[in-house]
């Protein structure tokens, strides 16, 4: 399968094989104009498989949201056709309306117009919580 | 201008410091009679409480303040869909600090967020209840003289019992404390609070057997197992009953053992106790507006 290179644009590199379409949807491509491409189960020859997402335009990527989702991934800043930029990814302190609490005594469970906020509590265990009841978030 | 949610927001200097002014009040009432003269605290309670509330009164009242508001949500403009946001900054306007309650986990949070007055949490459902750590905190060193070099045992609900929790995570900042934790097998402390505790490198034991550990304990926390966590009445009936303190369960522990209890107890604490001079959980009530009066002053920043 052949898919053209990009002028000016991003590529989301090394995304976990299956992840692309939830990265596609949590990032809103799908309200782009340009052409966006994602591949599914990209041979890699260090992890078997991967997704690719490739967007031919300039594109603010949320590197947080991306970061929590699959922090494996990374975005390759492309301008004339050449790799200017390669972003690694961290898992961010703080997620802002990205996930949200499950815990049914959580005050976000009756207002839901608060902002779900989690911070990151454990790193090593990827562990975040939400600021208001604590309650781990389910693993990604 | 500084709100209280979480116990572990005061650092143990700042948790000195209050058991320091409270153990002044509590020497020389009378000079801080006129300390909040003109002042207003709002007790916003949307749960209903006895201890906790009446002792935020009291302590408002000491320090020559004045109270204002509600005890029941039915009472307040919650029951027409008002948002804890709302009510934090409608309270701002008319009250100087607000010591609030709320049946769910963390509406304080959300009322410090939005208000311009200090926002004291005074219980958010499971989660925290850090003026009852405060009193805990107080009702030791004033018996131990000490928060440190001490085994302290936590007997019942371990399990969905928030100041067990909150004092542990307090606790765990002083050297040498011993943790003995007594619980039936469904009622165990939570994973992440014994992770707290492993990070703290501080000794811990579980175990079902009270008697057993009795000698050994400096501290006996003893808890109420509460009926609402339980969907099944025989399941709780048989936990509650597991841990009985009657005196002959007294036999072998210290001399200068202290008895606390968050209170209200059910039948966990045979009233026959109470006479003890272990028993320390009517005095624990007292410290509670104690530590209050401290709180408010600190939080308002009045010397």
């Amino acid at each position: 399968m052949k898919i053209d290179s990009i002028k000016n644009g991003i590529v989301i590199d090394h995304i976990t094989a299956g992840k692309g379409m939830r990265i596609y949807n949590i990032l809103g491509l799908d309200s782009l104009d340009c052409s966006v491409a994602l591949i599914k189960n990209v041979s890699s020859s260090k992890r078997g498989k991967k997704d690719i997402i490739k967007v031919d335009a300039e594109f603010d990527v949320d590197t947080d949201i991306l970061g929590y989702v699959d922090p494996g991934a990374t975005v390759n800043i492309i301008k004339n056709e050449e790799t200017v930029e390669k972003k690694k990814l961290e898992l961010p302190e703080k997620l802002t309306n990205v996930i949200a609490c499950k815990n049914p005594r959580c005050i976000t469970s009756t207002e839901q117009e608060l902002p779900q906020i989690f911070k990151l509590t454990d790193k090593e265990k990827k562990i975040y919580r939400c600021i208001y009841c604590e309650t781990a978030a389910a693993k990604e | 201008m500084r709100s209280l949610i979480d116990i572990l927001e005061l650092n143990t200097e700042e948790i000195e410091e209050l058991i320091h002014k409270a153990n002044d009040i509590i020497a020389n009432p009378s000079k801080y009679s006129e300390k909040c003269r003109g002042k207003k605290l709002a007790t916003l309670f949307f749960e209903p409480s006895t201890r906790t509330r009446l002792s935020f009164e009291a302590a408002m009242y000491e320090l020559g303040g004045n109270v204002l508001g509600f005890s029941e949500a039915q009472s307040s403009s919650a029951a027409k869909g008002e948002s804890v946001a709302d009510t934090a900054k409608m309270i701002s306007c008319y009250a100087d600090i607000v010591a609030m309650r709320h049946p769910k986990e963390g509406a304080p949070l959300v009322a410090a967020m939005n208000a311009t007055i200090p926002v004291i949490n005074a219980g958010d459902g499971g989660h925290n209840h850090p003026t009852q750590t405060l009193t805990d905190l107080l009702t030791i060193y004033r018996e131990k003289g000490r928060l440190d070099n001490l085994t302290v045992g936590f007997c019942g609900d371990l399990k969905f019992g928030r100041t067990v929790h909150s004092l542990i995570n307090a606790l765990s900042r002083y050297k040498n404390i011993k943790f003995v934790l007594v619980s039936p097998e469904e009622l165990k402390l939570p994973g992440y609070v014994k992770d707290n505790l492993k990070k703290s490198g501080l000794e811990y034991v579980q175990t079902t057997d009270l008697d057993a550990v009795m000698p050994e304990l400096d501290i006996l926390y003893m808890t109420r197992v509460q009926r609402e966590r339980f969907f099944n009445e025989e399941d709780y009936l048989r936990l509650r009953d597991t841990y009985i303190l009657r005196p002959e369960r007294l036999s072998n522990a210290k001399e200068d053992l202290s008895i606390l209890h968050p209170l209200p107890r059910v039948n966990e604490i045979s009233v026959a106790i109470d006479n003890d001079p272990r028993a320390c959980y009517f005095k624990q009530a007292l410290n509670g507006k104690f530590i209050r009066m401290a709180l408010i002053l600190k939080l308002l920043e009045v010397e």
